[in-house]
């Protein structure tokens, strides 16, 4: 078997994370929020980040903050991807008003910018904390994956397996959960790991503009922290590259992982490595094609 | 022409799902903001603002919810958005209706060079799979995870600085009046190219991803293999076969991802101080500024339905199978 390099790097990445996230903040050099008297120093041997305006390792900041964005990247993924295998299977089984509500449902979802949206609601909230930023998250970011597990299912109920099972006499449920659901597994997996990363992403976007669990750490806030003390001004490079680098690689690994899906799902998207080199007319090679339509 | 109409019928429910959201959001605000923000101005403010605020949170503990709403809605209308907490005592209205412009120039622009540039780019790039062109998809995954607000921190870092070209903050050069002398506008010009850059690079690579998918899935299909069988040009078969039909998902795409593109590009408008709709989002939040914030979501929402609404028309115009059912 031809094993998918791309979605392997992917795969070792976040393991690294999701390592660090469990560990990081016991493995921390120093205590994140400690303030010492190497003001804003740059990276050395003892501070390999270099230090904050207050004395702070950044190190240990950057570390003890992998905990809080791969805590709420995850719980915000699984409760999106809930909801959007709840509204998008049902909306493409049933027919009728019920499943053309649920779909513009998930269109009005889709089509109302969700950051903004995400930020006056955990503003309004009484208290914001990991769980409840991450919460908000996924209750207003299902509505993509509903939309293409929709169309997926739609596609597939006509199939003549399901008639079949539905001639014999089994109960919607049964069809759902043994007939459908199994072909859904490559999307569903597909649209999880995409809205972790669209969690990820707006979790440090509200932490650097100031709405983050009160007390803790993430890289989003280390940046808040960094912008503004004018980190840049007085040429504190150390502050912001390796939360930015973090975020970039954790948003790396996620994308590779979804590519390995992809081209699971949909094998023309494979690169074929006989093809290197040689520069072939795309499109040329129709037995080909038919094999894999 | 009922392609049309629906779409529309669709954004409407949409604006009307958001004015909702808006309506019930502030009501979940622990304690009296208003109160609070009557007792900062010390008697300032005259009683028909302090009214217009209750009614925009919902303190109006007489009302049923459905009379509350319903005022709400007549507000609206009338385009009173309430008062602004930290810019008082102008209301919302005004507030945004300065910083509407920059944004929409800013935004607007790049948004539509990064669709065009990336559209065009991966079509390229999907065209000659297989090939060195493969090489600039790790690059664009690495660069689409990267968020828009820090690369706009690395670029002010990098390209700025004393005696630099490009300023680090602002929209145009501190002690110049707007109006339309060539002085302001060249001003305005060289304050935007580094933010609109910074979209510009976050935004091309998600679009050259997506073309490039749909274009190594269409150029598998017979009508192209047909097109090479008859001899036509490979540029043609290129253009006018494989990329005409890979464009369209990439236009319905576009209205989609209009609504995370502008998240992104709020942030952008923060870090280099530019005096958008983001910035105001920004100084909203830190003091608190409900009635701003509100405006400001719900501006944002009707340009994005706006913006699809013109989205859907290009559409109308690339696909005729559109117009045929009509």
């Amino acid at each position: 078997m031809r094993t998918n390099a791309k979605a392997l790097t992917g795969v070792i990445m976040l393991v690294v994370f999701v390592l660090l996230a469990v560990i990081g903040p016991w493995i921390a050099p120093f205590d994140p929020s400690m303030r010492s008297n190497a003001l804003l120093q740059p990276p050395s041997s003892m501070h390999w980040f270099g230090t904050t305006h207050l004395g702070q390792d950044i190190f240990s900041q950057v570390l003890a903050g992998t905990r809080s964005v791969v805590f709420v990247g995850a719980v915000a993924g699984v409760v999106a991807t809930v909801l959007s295998v709840l509204v998008g299977i049902t909306a493409g089984y049933l027919s009728g008003t019920a499943s053309e509500g649920l779909s513009a449902l998930s269109n009005v979802f889709l089509v109302i910018p969700a950051l903004p949206l995400i930020i006056i609601i955990t503003s309004s909230l009484p208290e914001t904390s990991n769980l409840t930023i991450a919460l908000v998250i996924g209750l207003t970011s299902w509505a993509w994956n509903a939309r293409v597990l929709r169309a997926q299912t739609l596609s597939l109920r006509r199939r003549d397996y399901v008639e079949a099972a539905r001639a014999n006499g089994e109960s919607t449920w049964r069809i759902i959960l043994f007939e459908i659901l199994p072909n859904l597994y490559a999307v569903i997996a597909s649209g999880f790991v995409g809205t972790v990363l669209f969690a990820v992403i707006s979790e440090i976007t509200l932490a650097f503009i100031g709405v983050s669990d009160a007390g803790g750490w993430n890289w989003g806030t280390v940046l808040y922290w960094a912008q503004s003390q004018q980190a840049l001004a007085q040429g504190a490079w150390w502050w912001f590259v390796p939360a930015g680098l973090a975020i970039a690689l954790l948003g790396t690994s996620l994308s590779l992982v979804n590519f390995g899906i992809d081209e699971y799902v949909n094998p023309r998207l494979r690169t074929r490595f006989s093809m290197r080199g040689v520069r072939m007319r795309v499109g040329f090679t129709p037995v080909l094609a038919k094999e894999t339509s | 022409m009922s392609y049309l109409l629906k779409r529309l019928a669709f954004y409407l429910l949409t604006a009307w799902a958001a004015v909702t959201i808006n309506f019930f959001v502030p009501r979940m605000i622990p304690g009296d903001p208003v109160q609070a923000l009557i007792t900062k101005q010390r008697g300032q403010m005259t009683s028909e603002a302090v009214r217009s605020l209750y009614v925009l949170f919902g303190l109006d503990k007489n009302e049923s919810l459905a009379s509350q709403y319903f005022s709400y809605l007549g507000q609206l209308l009338r385009g009173d958005l309430g008062m602004s907490f930290t810019f008082f005592p102008s209301p919302v209205s005004d507030v945004i209706s300065d910083g509407l412009p920059w944004t929409v120039g800013l935004v607007g622009i790049t948004t539509v060079i990064g669709f065009l540039l990336g559209t065009a780019a991966g079509a390229v790039v999907g065209w000659r799979r297989g090939t060195w062109a493969d090489s600039l998809i790790p690059v664009t995954t690495f660069v689409s995870s990267i968020p828009y607000f820090w690369l706009g921190l690395v670029a002010i870092a990098v390209l700025t600085g004393p005696g630099s070209f490009f300023p680090a903050s602002g929209a145009y050069e501190i002690g110049l009046v707007p109006n339309w002398d060539w002085q302001f506008i060249g001003s305005t010009v060289q304050h935007g190219l580094l933010p609109g850059f910074t979209i510009l690079v976050s935004s091309v690579s998600g679009w050259i991803l997506s073309m490039r998918n749909m274009m190594v899935t269409v150029s598998s299909d017979d009508y192209v293999t047909v097109a090479h069988a008859k001899g036509l040009p490979e540029r043609r078969v290129m253009l006018a076969y494989a990329a005409r039909n890979a464009l369209l998902p990439n236009v319905s795409g576009f209205a989609l991802a209009l609504g995370f593109i502008v998240g992104g590009t709020l942030l952008v408008e923060i870090v280099f101080s530019y005096p958008g709709l983001g910035l105001q989002l920004f100084q909203a939040v830190g003091a608190k500024d409900y009635p701003l914030l509100q405006g400001i979501f719900l501006v944002i929402t009707l340009s994005v339905l706006l913006a699809n609404l013109l989205a859907d028309v290009a559409y109308l115009a690339l696909d005729p199978r559109t117009r045929r059912e009509a």
